[in-house]
C-alpha cells in the first residue's frame, strides 16, 4: 500500500497545513542538529577543572594532514573488503551445499541439516568466531572468514531452500516427466529458478556481511573498528571523536555504495523469466512468494502456475 | 564436566543480564521503531524525509561502531553512565530501524482496498490508520518482528565486547578460566543461546501459519 491512499491529495487548505508543519518540523530537526553541533563545538572543563577544547577544535582535527594516518586507515578498509570478499564466496558456496542437502531426499541427510542450520542461525556470530579462534587456533582472519561464511551461508542456506519451495509443482514434475533424474532436476530446473528468485535476498545478506565483519574486532583482526581502536591507543584520547567520525564516513560510504548497487543488481537481474507477484506480502517470509511466468508477450500477473503459496 | 559446575553461576548471570539487556532495548526499540514508521507514512515531508535518513543511516553503520561510540565516545561527550545502560541505548538505536522496516512491511501487507474502503466512507487519515489498517497490520507484523528480536538476542552478545558481562561477557571469560574445556565452555554459551532465539523462532513459525490461514 503506498502512503497516498491513507489521506487524499491535499487540497489548498490541507497543502498550506502541511507546509507550515513541515516548516516547523525542519526547524525541529535542524535546531536539534544545531543543539548537538554547538554542544559538540563547546569546550568542556572536566572533573578536576582541566578544561578541554571542543569536538572541532584545531587540536583535535590537525591529525587529518598526516599521511600514515591514512595508511592505517586505507590498510583497515582493506583488511575489511579483504574478509567481505572471501567470506562471501565460501558463504554461498556453503549456503548451496545447506539447500541441496536440506531438501534431499533422504531423511538421513536431511533433518540433521536441518538441525545444524537451526544450531547455526540461532546462535550470535561472535561466539562462533570466538569458538572458531580458540578451537581451532585458525589466527583471526581465518577464524573470521569461516564463522560469517558458515552464519551467513546457513542463512542463504534457508532462503534458497525456501525459493526452491516456493517454485511452482510442475516445474519438477514436467522436469522428470521429460526424463531427468530426480538429481537432474534439482540442478537444471529447480536450483537456477530459486537461486533467481532469492537473489535480491542473498545480494542482501551479502551487505550485511560486510557490517559483519567488524566483529572480527574481537579476534583482533585488524579491520576498519580496529583500526579506529588502534590508532585511538596511539594517538591519544583527545583524537577519539575525529577519528570515530573519519570512520564512520568510511563505513557509511562503502556500505551505502554496496547496497546501491545491492539493489541496482537485484533490480535488473532478479527474477527474468518469472517475476515475483507484487500483491500483498506474505509476512516474514519476503522472496518466497510463488512464481508467476509470464505468458509469451504477455504482462507479468497473467501466468500459469501461480498460487504455489508457501 | 567440572568447567560447566564451576562457570554456571558467571553463566547464569550473563544469562539474565543478555535477558535485561534484551528486555530493556528491545521494548526500546518497539518504541522508537513505532515511531519512526508512523513519520515513514505520514503525510508530512520533511518527517518522512527525516525518517528515512534515519532509518537509511543507522542501518548502513555496523552495529559493532554504534556501541563503540556508546562506550568510549559518548563517555568523552559527557555522558556518565553505566556501560550497561549505554550498551541498551546503542542496542535500542541499532534496532530500531529495523522495527520501523518491519512495521512498515506490514502496514504494505494489509490489502490496499481496505483502506481505500476506509478512505471511501469519510474516514480521515488518522482514523484510517488505528480504526482499520493498523489492527490488520499487527497480526502480518508480529512475526518479522520476532525475527527483528531474535537478531536482537544475538546482538546483545556484541554488548560483551564492550564491557557488559553478558552472556558472550561470561562465555570469553569462562573460556579464559577453563583453557582446557574451552569447546565445553562455548558450547555450554551457545546452548543458553539457543534457549532464547529457538523458541521465539517456533512462536513466530506458529503465528505465522495462524496467519496465513486467517487470510
Amino acid at each position: 500500500m503506498s502512503a497516498s491512499v491513507l489521506y487524499d491529495a491535499p487540497g489548498p487548505k490541507a497543502r498550506r497545513r502541511n507546509v507550515i508543519f513541515s516548516i516547523v518540523g525542519a526547524l525541529l530537526i535542524a535546531a536539534l542538529l544545531a543543539w548537538i553541533i554547538l554542544t559538540l563545538a563547546a569546550p568542556r572543563i572536566s572533573a578536576n577543572g582541566n578544561e578541554t577544547p571542543g569536538m572541532f577544535d584545531q587540536s583535535r582535527w590537525d591529525i587529518v594532514s598526516e599521511p600514515l594516518l591514512w595508511d592505517a586507515f586505507l590498510q583497515g578498509v582493506l583488511n575489511t573488503l579483504r574478509m567481505a570478499a572471501v567470506a562471501a564466496f565460501f558463504a554461498l558456496v556453503i549456503g548451496i551445499a545447506f539447500s541441496f542437502a536440506r531438501t534431499a531426499r533422504s531423511q538421513w541427510i536431511r533433518v540433521p541439516t536441518a538441525v545444524l542450520l537451526e544450531f547455526f542461525r540461532g546462535m550470535p556470530l561472535l561466539l562462533m568466531m570466538l569458538f572458531i579462534f580458540l578451537v581451532f587456533s585458525t589466527g583471526s582472519y581465518w577464524a573470521g572468514v569461516a564463522a560469517l561464511a558458515i552464519y551467513n551461508g546457513a542463512l542463504i542456506g534457508e532462503a534458497l531452500r525456501a525459493g526452491i519451495a516456493a517454485l511452482p509443482r510442475g516445474q519438477k514434475e514436467s522436469g522428470l516427466a521429460i526424463g531427468l533424474t530426480p538429481v537432474q532436476t534439482r540442478v537444471f530446473i529447480e536450483f537456477p529458478q530459486a537461486f533467481r528468485q532469492m537473489l535480491p535476498i542473498i545480494i542482501a545478506q551479502m551487505v550485511v556481511l560486510l557490517k559483519d565483519t567488524s566483529l572480527a574486532y574481537v579476534v583482533a583482526y585488524d579491520e576498519l573498528s580496529r583500526t579506529i581502536k588502534n590508532l585511538q591507543n596511539f594517538l591519544g584520547n583527545n583524537y577519539l571523536f575525529t577519528l570515530f567520525i573519519i570512520g564512520l564516513a568510511i563505513y557509511l560510504a562503502i556500505n551505502l555504495t554496496v547496497s546501491w548497487i545491492a539493489r541496482f543488481v537485484a533490480r535488473r537481474s532478479g527474477p527474468k523469466m518469472g517475476k515475483t507477484t507484487d500483491g500483498p506480502k506474505v509476512p516474514g517470509a519476503d522472496g518466497t512468494q510463488a512464481l508467476i511466468l509470464p505468458l509469451r508477450g504477455d504482462g507479468p500477473g497473467s501466468g500459469y502456475g501461480g498460487g504455489a503459496g508457501v | 564436566m567440572d568447567a560447566i559446575i564451576e562457570s554456571t553461576p558467571l553463566y547464569l548471570e550473563g544469562f539474565v543480564e543478555t535477558l535485561k539487556l534484551l528486555a530493556i532495548s528491545g521494548v526500546g526499540a518497539f518504541v522508537v521503531g513505532v515511531l519512526v514508521a508512523a513519520m515513514r507514512i505520514s503525510p508530512i515531508p520533511t518527517l518522512r524525509t527525516f525518517a528515512t535518513v534515519y532509518t537509511e543511516l543507522l542501518r548502513n553503520v555496523p552495529l559493532l561502531l554504534v556501541l563503540f561510540f556508546c562506550a568510549f565516545v559518548l563517555p568523552i561527550l559527557g555522558v556518565d553512565f553505566d556501560y550497561f545502560v549505554l550498551a541498551c541505548i546503542g542496542l535500542t538505536a541499532y534496532t530500531s530501524p529495523f522495527v520501523a522496516e518491519a512495521v512498515r512491511s506490514g502496514f504494505n501487507g494489509v490489502p490496499i482496498g481496505q483502506a481505500e474502503a476506509a478512505r471511501s466512507i469519510g474516514l480521515n487519515f488518522g482514523q484510517t490508520v488505528s480504526l482499520v489498517v493498523l489492527p490488520q497490520a499487527v497480526r502480518m507484523v508480529i512475526p518479522p518482528l520476532i525475527n527483528v528480536f531474535i537478531a536482537l538476542t544475538k546482538n546483545t552478545s556484541v554488548a560483551g565486547v564492550f564491557f557488559v558481562i553478558e552472556l558472550f561477557g561470561a562465555s570469553s571469560r569462562a573460556a579464559r578460566d577453563h583453557g582446557d574445556a574451552v569447546i565445553l565452555v562455548l558450547l555450554y554459551a551457545a546452548f543458553l543461546y539457543l534457549v532464547i532465539t529457538i523458541p521465539l523462532g517456533t512462536i513466530a513459525g506458529a503465528i505465522e501459519k495462524k496467519v496465513a490461514v486467517l487470510r
